[in-house]
């Protein structure tokens, strides 16, 4: 194997890899929906879906044929263009993310990644950043106005919560001395962030879940306010893409959490037998399986109550936390 | 209050930074069919029109054309949640007209409160389970419809449909109890208190749940009196107005079940007056469960408005004759006219019914308490978000079938 990869040239071998990555996520995409159906039907008394091949293991491809057949309707009020691009914004950006995450490490400690950028996290923050112009400027473009309300309440929250998510990743940063994601990840050999920075993780968990627009803050698509926020317009594959776009950064959101707080792929407990690998799936799963506890849990928050936590509540408590961190690192080193 | 010019969804803007925006009738949470026409500044509501009328069925006037107990079948539709209720309150007018509310037997009016009871715990778990999807709590409301599943089994034991049973009849109801269905009951009545327990598990205490709902949507007594609200809404003012203690009807005033009541006003304070309320009804069951073990008539024995028994009409010549006319013209109801009230799981429930002595009724007004009810978000809903203005429709519980009619 390899051999194969030193032989052939870098790009062909940068293609595959994401090729198959793409391959990996999409797929992984579709039984996270599942997944979801299925936990949120066992908390809500009822089988879910199970029509579609054994225990409804076909549902995401019956659902992927339904929505490329829909029609693909453009109001006559909306931009076209921007209304056409916005999707792709957001799906774009939800996939631009994988290119640098690493799922594993090999015996020689080289990390399992397409890419390996030294300010990986800085990257991912970027990337992250720039997904939410899909959803604002597809809800702005659409010429309706219960997505313009939903696009206004989007820019809004991630204002808000983009803030206080970074000075929760400082935190780490002080502690593993890196940017790159698998250094931080081999930082965490001896005990998860998790510990040290058990605020920080919780920070990140709660604007994780307003980064992606889930419940409890899911203001942007709030389905009994604004109908279907900035979604409300779209259907078929274009409605589609912004589907797996949320679902997309969902899983990225769980990745970070892993990487960031829940020590990769390490293992717990010396539990080295198992490969590392499995425990990265392993711990992403358990944070997908949190974040539909919570949207099957839940009530929705009021959009200016969510602002108010946002500036009042978790941006002086990050704040308080990276300076504690900064502090305990200066004074009594690692 | 002075009166604005309407707003209409063609108009974009009124003035400056306001926008016009037509929520409904199509909108997830509207409750069915109600058309609000906002103003919004942001997401803040300035004005608000409520647009009714979308689901205008013309009950009251189909009811004119049928004969007096086919009306009911019509009139059972209009508060499709609560169909008990409003087919209750029609029986009882009609047999205050008649004359024959003394004959109606023990057994009849103990199976009246009963279903009258079930019908307000089945409408409430509905109201429960849309204002918390409202609110974006998702897992609540198949947890209400688990609960609501076993009084609609008990329904179809009883009258044979789910939704609308059609089961009181004037002069009684159609039928005693089948076999099998006490004990339907007991199983309900005895996990109803952890049903009801997991309801309350999954929001009352609920920080986001209270965030929403306390001190928004208040309505102050004097003006809930002023709007002519009724029902939970008026005893969430700290009014403690029930027709069932005011105007006892079919035997409630030998129960004992206490009047919930709050003094906040707010959607909050209407929310734990309708879950105490589920318990004061389950109560309410309990009580009748124990007197139903003595069998009895269900059906007043007056053959002008009852059929006679089957068993006796190849026996007598008369019964036949009072069979025949009873099926082919229904029965005569004297001239004059008669309002009964009763409480329906929104408020104070009331069927104006005029007779001119034919055997149809010549007019059928009724005072449905959602359309009483729903005038009040004129008054409580300007200066607020649309997020709180979706609680406030929740939290008044209108039923468009019955605002409509």
């Amino acid at each position: 194997m390899d051999a194969v990869m030193n032989a052939a040239p870098l790009w062909v071998v940068i293609l595959v890899k994401s090729a198959v990555l793409l391959l990996v996520v999409v797929t992984t995409f579709a039984y996270a929906m599942l997944f979801e159906r299925k936990i949120l039907a066992w908390m809500q008394l009822r089988p879910g879906p199970n029509r579609v091949g054994p225990w409804g293991l076909l549902q995401p491809a019956a659902d992927a044929a339904k929505l490329i057949l829909k029609e693909d309707l453009t109001p006559k009020t909306a931009d076209p263009l921007i209304y056409r691009l916005a999707p792709f914004i957001s799906l774009l950006t939800a996939f631009s993310v994988y290119a640098i995450i690493p799922f594993g490490a090999s015996a020689d400690g080289s990390a399992w990644a397409i890419g390996n950028v030294n300010a990986g996290i800085l990257f991912v923050m970027a990337i992250a950043s720039l997904g939410i112009y899909g959803i604002s400027l597809g809800g702005w473009a659409s010429g309706s106005k219960f997505p313009l309300l939903g696009s206004v309440r989007s820019t809004a929250q991630m204002i808000s919560y983009e803030l206080s998510m970074s000075l929760s990743f400082v935190g780490v940063l002080i502690l593993a001395g890196t940017t790159s994601l698998d250094g931080i990840v081999n930082a965490q050999q001896r005990w998860w962030f998790l510990l040290p920075q058990f605020v920080g993780f919780v920070i990140y968990v709660i604007t994780a879940v307003a980064e992606t627009n889930r419940t409890p803050f899911d203001l942007v698509e709030a389905e009994t306010e604004l109908v279907g926020g900035f979604h409300t317009e779209y259907s078929g594959l274009r409605f589609g893409l912004f589907f797996i776009a949320e679902y997309v950064n969902m899983l990225t959101v769980a990745c970070i959490a892993t990487l960031l707080f829940l020590g990769g792929w390490n293992a717990p407990f010396g539990l080295g037998m198992v490969p590392g690998i499995v425990w990265f799936i392993a711990k992403v799963a358990c944070f997908m399986f949190f974040y539909i506890w919570l949207r099957g849990t839940l009530p929705r928050f009021r959009y200016d109550r969510l602002m108010a936590f946002g500036w009042k509540v978790l941006l002086p408590i990050a704040t308080l936390n990276l300076i504690a961190t900064a502090v305990w690192v200066a004074y009594w080193g690692k | 209050m002075t009166m604005t010019t309407p707003l209409t969804p063609e108009i974009v803007s009124h003035e400056g930074n306001s926008m016009v925006l037509s929520m409904g009738p199509q909108h997830p949470s509207t409750h069915g069919v109600l058309q609000l026409m906002l103003e919004i500044e942001g997401e803040t509501v300035a004005k608000i029109d409520a647009e009714i009328g979308y689901l205008h069925t013309g009950i009251e006037k189909s009811a004119e054309n049928l004969f007096w107990s086919q009306a009911q079948t019509v009139i059972e539709r209009m508060d499709y949640l609560a169909p008990e209720s409003n087919a209750l309150c029609y029986v009882l007018a009609c047999e205050k007209l008649l004359g024959i509310t003394g004959e109606i037997p023990e057994r009849a009016n103990q199976i009246r409160v009963l279903f009258g009871e079930l019908t307000r715990l089945a409408s409430h778990c509905v109201w429960l389970g849309t204002h918390a999807i409202d609110i974006g709590a998702i897992t609540v409301f198949f947890h209400c419809f688990d609960l609501r599943e076993n009084i609609l089994d008990l329904q179809e034991a009883a009258g044979g449909a789910r939704m609308h049973p059609n089961y009181m009849r004037i002069g009684g109801v159609n039928g005693d109890l089948p076999a099998g269905f006490l004990d339907k009951l007991d199983a309900l009545i005895e996990k109803f208190p952890k049903l009801m327990r997991d309801l309350r598990g999954l929001l009352q205490a609920n920080p986001i749940f209270q965030d929403r709902t306390i001190d928004v949507g208040i309505l102050p007594a004097e003006e809930a009196v002023r709007w002519s609200v009724t029902g939970p809404a008026l005893r969430a003012s700290g009014i403690a107005y029930d027709v069932r203690k005011a105007f006892p009807y079919c035997g409630y005033d030998q129960y004992t079940f206490d009047v919930p009541t709050r003094t906040e006003g707010d959607a909050y304070a209407r929310f734990l007056v309708r879950l105490d309320e589920m318990e004061e009804s389950m109560r309410i069951v309990a009580q009748v469960r124990k007197r139903l073990d003595v069998p009895g008539p269900v059906m007043t024995s007056n053959p002008k408005v009852a059929a006679p028994p089957k068993e006796t009409i190849a026996l007598s010549m008369e019964a036949l004759i009072h069979h025949f006319k009873i099926v082919s013209e229904g029965f005569r109801v004297p001239p004059g006219d008669v309002y009964h009230a009763v409480e329906s799981p929104r408020g104070e429930l009331g069927y104006y019914i005029v007779s001119d002595g034919g055997n149809r009724p010549y007019r059928v007004r009724t005072r449905p308490p959602s359309l009483y009810n729903l005038q009040a978000l004129r008054g409580i809903a300007p200066g607020n978000f649309i997020a709180d203005l979706v609680v406030m429709i929740g939290s008044l519980d209108p039923v468009f079938g019955e605002v409509d009619r």
